[in-house]
């Protein structure tokens, strides 16, 4: 120690300070930390809870309920009671259970879009912005062009060309949104790799691979997660729309999005048809958002 | 004598900040007064509330900030406490706002002579017409060349320099009896600050108007006021005139930030000598480690593209200190990544230890970073935010494959407690340490490969000045011990100073004069480097005092 | 000032370059717009066969089959068939339509003016309602009116536009009987499809204009007009909101897009003749030449309103300069 004398006294004993200052209630302030930031957001915890519940039932729908969604029930159209707590639809089916079912094919059908549209796009933007040259050139040039056709009608081309039913169109749906997320990613890897650490890893003689594994991918994870939520909603979005369109799941096959279409004539009469499974999209499509601003929008837990 | 009435009266105002997790008491009972004419410094580091304070008096504090006590008299009216319509009749018109970085600080898609004009519309003073008139000439009066043209520019087509007398323009336009001045030149070059700093000077004199001056330099507040207020945490410390403060310090605070300043002393010896002095001078061979010929970098593909480095020639002895100075555009970073082996140099060769490295490749550049290392200017961006401080000290030794796993853990906890950090930030995580924490983190890991020379790019720029001579005496206590030589990049030349045994001056991408550090700073013989010394402030001369003795 | 004279010459130059140089990639992005649209619809998957027929194409004879890959010339190889319809294109034809064997070109131009009547109300709604909830939402002095009128937009993007349609319906037409719930009769009939077609668009513009002023208002330029002493107002509209708009004008092609698309959806649920409709009917028939022509309609619409934005920005922005070499926008000094 008394070698470094010259360097040390008074500031080493400051710095100490500082430092062992915090580091006793270090991992309580943590949970603290966090405990806080989820009280003050109860929308947050309303919607992880309902996509939570969202995804149980489209695993297990015999969770929610015990009827058979395609059994009628009860009489026609009766208007939400106790029992039927969405009422019944036109010949005599519980609504709520043909909702719950309804998040099996719906929930599947967002996350074979994510799948498609999310691996595919990530990874495209990954290699265009991380390569960069001639690579990210050509690669988004060609993004370019898919951005030029509005998202529904690029889903419509793809679904005549795949043909109709749910997966069809889930997967017409997930190419539609390569493009937005390969744009996304690309410009969050450009950002990390142009921060100054990664130069500093490179000076400390990290190789390319090396930079990519441990600083790059580590440091575009959170932006990932916020696409993957963001994609989730707009997922379930474009599938009930084009279920609704006729080009998806047929009846009697409960999906939220036919199940409005096949409301729409009893509009007048029962407007319950309509009204249950599309307030089930919005919550579900606000939930689906709201965690995604809780990765960019304000502060991120890390 | 009588007691003339202050044109400013500030009482006991205590401002709190409230995030979601705590309440920081950012002002905590500050008072001074103002008496008209006169210009008053608020002298403090980053966190002291000087800007708040600052902020206050215009009432521009930002929306998480609440004043929770006293008062801001101007002219009989409480600034904190009147409606904001009355509040706003004294703005622009009775007190003039110069703020901190002009390149913000204008409105990018309105032209210089509507802005300028503005406050002279809203206040009444002028109609459309004349207060274009006006504003040119309160341009001109700024020092703005040919005022008529660019009042039809826009804000990005102006420099710095320019940007800021606009707002000096802005600030004056309507005579007001008081300017709060917060730190206006510190994102300028140093030698436009000095003249900015004099033209503030000379207008306010001839306006009779009152200045306050909010700096973290002490030596531009001794420069410049009549009186110097030194506030730490929220609180006045110290009161007094320039000579008062540096003549005979009361507080400890000021002694330390006297003590701290580059620019106030250079008795005692430099951080380098003092580092030095039990090691004997022929200890250090003088045989160069790096050489640098003729460098040369363009960017852009055509003949006439600027030069952003222009035949840069210099050498680094082992175990020495070679500063390149000069402004921001004068090429000295550009210069540092060229020897780093970052850019690719337009023309011109990199020696080092005897092998031209200018061409150097994959693996075997790869394995010169063992040899070079760097720090950069921002602690903050420069260290990944998902590693530990332990992680990322023994990160090259990873990737060089230097070490394993047991021997990397036992030499970052070497490496910390070389750069004087406890042992326990090596679990932590980057944001949770202060700026100097993080830059030790930066040096240790430059350290851990044990390199030769080190490139120190604006290490300590970032820094508060007591955290600054911190650094500074820690680098040169390492050099010392460890015989490792540096380039050390800064705008500074009071820093350089501190540390260098060598001195480069570049200027718009030339090396217009080099030599000892002494020699440059007693026989500079570029005027350039005249005027680079010309710019660090020297503590009070005559004219600042004789004004102010009304009422001390 | 003779220096100032030659930077405005070179500028005028160079604008002239850029605008060749942004027409050039416009027609670029149309061409490849097409050519991925072909080979999307026409060499994926998919009983063509069956689909010109209009279903089974199984009680056919292989000479009839025959026949009709004669006729609709896909006998030919798939390169060959490509560069015909591109040839074709260019003269403004884009083949017939599988069910009605009427050109694409008349569809899309009978359909498209009933469209254009909802789309147009249907941006002014959105123009209007988006930028007044931003200004209100920034204006507003309470907090809790603020965050009112900031949730608007969210909640609207996460409505289903056809869901939002029936929800209309249900209450102008069925309960309150003030507006017809479907057809393409009088100007009572555009009231509905057009708010349901703004309010995604408007929802796009309120959450960008909102952000744009809310950032504004938060730039230190917008503390330089307070310290001259300036007014909430004064600061707002002289100042913020000219910094905010100009951003917003990006998206128009975005929004020119949504508009299109949208009205898939809208004329399927108030039962309306126009593109949409044809769109929808011929994705059910799987009407390739239609859905291709609509298709490559909507990515030339595109196009050109980003052409149209690209090359006024320069004169609304400042700080926009044109580079040459790159032929992109650069903001300076930003």
């Amino acid at each position: 120690m008394s070698e470094f004398a010259l360097v040390r006294p008074a500031e080493a004993r400051a710095v100490d300070a500082t430092v062992a200052d915090d580091s006793a209630e270090q991992s309580t302030s943590r949970t603290r930390f966090v405990v806080g930031y989820l009280r003050s957001r109860p929308g947050l915890i309303v919607s992880v809870v309902w996509l939570v519940l969202l995804i149980a039932a489209s695993v297990v729908p015999t969770l929610f309920t015990a009827t058979d969604p395609l059994a009628t029930v009860g009489t026609v159209r009766t208007a939400p009671s106790a029992q039927h707590i969405f009422g019944t639809d036109q010949i005599g089916r519980d609504l709520f259970t043909r909702v719950v079912y309804g998040a099996q094919l719906s929930i599947r059908a967002a996350a074979v879009a994510i799948g498609v549209g999310l691996v595919v796009g990530a990874l495209i933007g990954l290699i265009a912005g991380y390569v960069g040259g001639w690579v990210d050139l050509v690669l988004m040039r060609i993004i370019d062009v898919l951005l030029s056709i509005p998202g529904l009608l690029l889903a419509l081309a793809f679904v005549v060309a795949l043909g109709f039913g749910t997966i069809n169109v889930a997967i017409a749906v997930g190419l539609t949104s390569i493009a937005t997320n390969a744009r996304v990613l690309r410009s969050e890897v450009l950002k990390v790799k142009h921060s100054v650490f990664v130069e500093a890893a490179h000076a400390g003689g990290a190789t390319p691979v090396r930079i990519l594994f441990r600083h790059v991918l580590p440091n575009s994870v959170i932006p990932l997660l916020s696409l993957l939520a963001l994609d989730f909603s707009g997922a379930i979005l474009a599938i009930s729309s084009l279920s609704f369109l006729g080009y998806g799941a047929q009846p009697p096959i409960p999906e939220w999005g036919s199940l409005i279409s096949g409301g729409r004539d009893f509009l007048a009469s029962a407007w319950w048809l309509t009204t249950a499974p599309g307030l089930v999209i919005v919550v579900t499509v606000l939930a689906g958002n709201r965690v995604a601003r809780a990765f960019t929008g304000e502060g991120t837990i890390r | 004598m009588t007691q003339p009435t202050p044109l400013l009266s500030v009482r006991d105002v205590r401002i709190d900040y409230a995030s979601s997790r705590t309440t920081v008491h950012a002002v905590r009972g500050v008072g001074f007064d103002i008496y008209p004419g006169e210009t008053v410094a608020v002298v403090g580091e980053s966190g002291s509330g000087k800007s708040t304070t600052a902020a206050a008096l215009v009432r521009l504090l930002p929306r998480a900030a609440t004043v929770t006590a006293g008062s801001i008299t101007f002219d009989g009216t409480d600034i904190l406490a009147a409606r904001e319509a009355s509040v706003r009749r004294l703005l622009g018109r009775r007190i003039g706002y110069i703020p901190q970085d002009p390149t913000v600080y204008l409105n990018p898609v309105m032209r210089i002579g509507d802005q300028v004009a503005e406050v002279l519309v809203i206040h009444k003073l002028a109609d459309r017409k004349t207060a274009l008139i006006s504003a040119i000439e309160a341009l001109a009066n700024a020092g703005i060349d040919h005022p008529e043209v660019r009042a039809r520019q826009y804000p990005h087509e102006l420099s710095g320099g320019q940007k800021q007398r606009v707002l000096i323009a802005i600030a004056l336009a309507a005579r007001p009896a008081l300017v709060v001045a917060d730190e206006p030149t510190s994102a300028l070059d140093v030698t436009v600050q000095r003249h900015i700093l004099d033209h503030i000077g000379t207008l306010t004199r001839e306006l009779g108007a009152a200045v306050l001056l909010i700096t973290h330099d002490l030596g531009v507040a001794a420069d410049r006021a009549d009186r110097i207020l030194v506030l730490s945490q929220g609180e006045v410390v110290e009161h007094g005139t320039p000579d008062e403060i540096l003549g005979n310090p009361q507080h400890p605070y000021t002694r330390s930030l006297i003590a701290a300043a580059p620019s106030l002393h250079t008795a005692g010896g430099t951080f380098l000598t003092r580092a030095r002095q039990d090691v004997s001078a022929d200890a250090l061979s003088p045989t160069p480690l790096l050489e640098a010929r003729d460098l040369a970098k363009t960017f852009g593909r055509t003949d006439d593209a600027p030069r952003a480095v222009d035949g840069v020639s210099l050498s680094i002895a082992r175990g020495r200190t070679l500063s390149l100075v000069g402004e921001s555009g004068s090429g000295k970073t550009t210069t540092a990544r060229i020897i780093l082996r970052l850019v690719d140099p337009t023309s011109g060769t990199v020696v080092f230890d005897g092998e031209d490295i200018t061409q150097l490749r994959g693996e075997r550049l790869r394995q010169l970073r063992r040899r070079i290392q760097v720090v950069y200017q921002n602690p903050f961006a420069s260290l990944d935010p998902r590693l530990s401080v332990g992680d990322i000290i023994a990160e090259p030794l990873r990737s060089l494959k230097l070490a394993g796993r047991g021997e990397r853990r036992a030499r970052a906890a070497e490496l910390v407690d070389l750069v004087a950090l406890p042992a326990s930030a090596l679990a932590r995580k980057p944001r949770e340490l202060s700026g100097g924490q993080r830059q030790r983190v930066a040096i240790a890991r430059a350290l851990s490969v044990s390199p030769e020379l080190v490139v120190l790019d604006e290490p300590v720029s970032a820094l508060d000045v007591r955290v600054q001579s911190q650094i500074l005496s820690l680098l040169a206590g390492l050099q010392a011990e460890l015989g490792v030589a540096y380039l050390f990049i800064s705008h500074d030349l009071a820093v350089v100073r501190q540390v260098s045994d060598e001195v480069g001056v570049l200027y718009h991408g030339r090396l217009v004069e080099s030599g000892s550090t002494d020699a440059i700073f007693d026989t500079p013989q570029h005027e350039y480097t005249r005027e680079l010394l010309a710019a660090i402030p020297r503590g009070p001369r005559e004219p600042a005092i004789t004004r102010g003795e009304q009422h001390s | 000032m003779a220096h100032a004279r030659r930077e405005r010459a070179t500028s005028a130059n160079s604008y002239g370059r850029y605008v060749a140089g942004r027409v050039a990639q416009a027609v670029l992005v149309v061409f490849a717009a097409y050519t991925a649209s072909y080979l999307i619809l026409w060499s994926l998957p998919g009983d063509i066969i069956a689909n010109i027929t209009g279903g089974d194409a199984t009680d056919l004879t292989a000479a009839q089959i025959a026949q009709i890959r004669h006729q609709w010339g896909l006998d030919l190889p798939l390169i060959t068939r490509y560069f015909d319809s591109l040839g074709h294109a260019f003269t403004g034809d884009f083949g017939r339509s599988f069910t009605s064997s009427r050109p694409v070109t008349a569809l899309i131009a009978e359909a498209l003016p009933a469209t254009l009547q909802i789309a147009t109300l249907g941006f002014l709604f959105a123009v209007v309602a988006g930028s007044t909830v931003a200004i209100l939402a920034t204006r507003a002095r309470s907090r809790w009116l603020s965050n009112l009128l900031l949730g608007l937009p969210p909640l609207a993007v996460a409505i289903p536009a056809f869901w939002l349609g029936l929800l209309l319906i249900q209450v102008f037409s069925f309960t309150f009987h003030l507006f017809p719930a479907t057809g393409n009769f009088g100007p009572q009939s555009l009231v509905l499809p057009a708010i349901t077609l703004g309010i995604p668009t408007s929802a796009m513009i309120a959450q960008l204009l909102a952000q744009g002023l809310a950032k504004a208002l938060d730039e230190p330029y917008s503390d330089t007009a307070r310290a001259k002493g300036a007014s909430p107002s004064r600061v707002q509209f002289r100042h913020a909101l000219r910094n905010a708009a100009i951003p917003a004008l990006t998206v128009s092609g975005l929004v020119v897009g949504t508009l299109l698309s949208g009205s898939v959806v809208t004329e399927t649920v108030f039962s309306r003749i126009g593109l949409g409709r044809l769109t929808a009917e011929a994705v059910s028939a799987q009407d390739l030449p239609v859905v291709q022509g609509v298709v490559v309609f909507a990515a030339v619409t595109f196009v050109v309103v980003n052409l149209l934005v690209d090359l006024i920005y320069p004169a609304l922005d400042p700080r926009i300069i044109t580079v040459a070499p790159q032929r992109r926008l650069v903001l300076k000094g930003a």
